[in-house]
């Protein structure tokens, strides 16, 4: 069973549709923390203002409940960043599941905010040597080397140590992050094509 | 171009997409009560089938439109008409759902030498002009520009550049060159010399004159960033 955490912060639609079109079975929307925990894969979603959403989790009481699961969870767009340290958003403290604060992006000439379009996902090791331009996280397995994934966003999370792909867009910030049994993206895998898809896949066999 | 039903357009989007369209944008034409109904079930199947995004149009003129195409799983709706008639509908929609959610589509041509958005199609006259308009709705919290030269559009004689270009350094929402195009090279002007941040075309994919990987293989040749 896969749930995906219904705490009404926008449009779960193209979520739902991404997964049947992967070939998910038995996808569930719920707030309730039981059967979050007996769920296979949780997914946390997300739209909208990150302290409003952040506030909405707090009160379906998983704001405590999402950081101890221990399944495969994946965060996408504001869920990833709800699962950082804090938001400039709002100024918000989020779960803390990764160190990383949210910033909103510096608009500029050639910059524009949001962030909205295709873009690029590097690895983050590159900058420390490592010789493969391909994603090493299990996340990514399967895809070419600098895939392109879709997003929509003002506000990034800052590199940390649990970065797995990186993108620049005047800065350059956590495309993706993990650490143990938590994944987020900053990306919408549901509207990536292809890329996006085999994402999704490899999700859930993880 | 006549699609005969809703299949054949969800079709041409997943053919479109699987050819590596970035992004897709259905107008609805239908005027009646029982058209609006089948452009939602529409966009419901659309939102099942394909896996990039897109942006539904035409007719949307109220707060209680956009929700329901939202509903459908639109990812962004686009307002013309209404917006320049009521221009606290994009407020309106901005505000609940998001300037992601918002393109505003201004369809102008030349009159006495200024820019001016018109409505029907082209048909009809406004008193807004295109930079100040355009600027407005930004600031109202359109997400994104689609403008399209009613001078241009069906010419196949390429886009006014120096427009876009004009446009690009006035607002800071990225712009999507439309109507004109009649050749990969015209594509190419747009997105470099118009600053453009994307370009939308029609009949020339539809009629299989320029195949979308031959265009964006073509782009990349010139180091214009596409996916590939």
């Amino acid at each position: 069973m896969i749930a995906i955490v219904d705490y009404d912060a926008g449009n779960i639609r193209s979520v739902v549709n991404a997964l049947s079109r992967v070939g998910a079975q038995d996808v569930i929307l719920t707030s309730d923390a039981a059967r979050l925990r007996a769920a296979d894969k949780v997914i946390l979603p997300g739209v909208g203002e990150a302290s409003t959403a952040m506030k909405a989790l707090q009160s379906c009481g998983l704001a405590e409940v999402i950081p101890t699961l221990t399944q495969p969870v994946l965060g996408i767009c504001v869920g990833a960043q709800l699962m950082c340290a804090g938001s400039e958003e709002g100024d918000v403290r989020c779960m803390g599941i990764f160190p990383a604060e949210v910033r909103r992006f510096i608009e500029t000439a050639t910059e524009k905010v949001p962030h909205m379009g295709w873009n690029s996902l590097q690895e983050p090791s590159l900058s420390s040597g490592a010789k493969s331009r391909v994603l090493s996280s299990p996340l990514f397995a399967g895809l070419d080397e600098g895939p392109y994934v879709y997003f929509v966003h003002s506000y990034y999370p800052e590199i940390c140590a649990d970065t797995i792909a990186t993108a620049t867009h005047g800065v350059t910030f956590s495309a993706a992050l993990s650490r143990d049994n938590f994944f987020a993206c900053q990306f919408h895998p549901e509207k990536s094509g292809p890329v996006g898809e085999t994402i999704l896949k490899n999700f859930l066999s993880i | 171009m006549g699609l005969r039903d809703v299949g054949d357009a969800v079709d041409l989007g997943a053919r479109y997409a699987a050819e590596g369209a970035d992004e897709l944008v259905y107008l609805d034409i239908s005027a009646s009560v029982e058209g609006r109904k089948t452009f939602c079930d529409l966009v419901s199947r659309v939102a099942e089938k394909i896996n990039i995004p897109f942006t539904v149009g035409g007719g949307i003129s109220t707060l209680d439109d956009a929700a329901r195409l939202l509903d459908a799983g639109a990812d962004k709706i686009s307002v013309n008409t209404a917006a320049i008639y009521n221009p606290g509908l994009i407020d309106a929609i901005a505000g609940k759902y998001g300037s992601q959610f918002v393109v505003i589509a201004i369809d102008a041509r030349v009159v006495s030498g200024r820019w001016m958005a018109t409505t029907h199609g082209g048909r009809t006259a406004t008193d807004r002009e295109l930079f100040s308009w355009a600027l407005e709705a930004q600031n109202r919290g359109a997400g994104e520009l689609l403008f399209t030269s009613m001078d241009h559009d069906g010419t196949r004689d390429g886009y006014p550049c120096e427009t876009y270009a004009a446009l690009a350094d006035a607002l800071s929402i990225p712009i999507i060159a439309s109507g004109g195009a009649g050749c990969i090279q015209h594509i190419a002007d747009v997105l470099t010399a118009g600053k453009a941040d994307a370009a939308l075309a029609a009949s020339i994919f539809h009629s299989g004159e320029i195949p979308i990987p031959v265009l964006k293989q073509e782009l990349r040749k010139q180091n214009i960033p596409v996916r590939l």
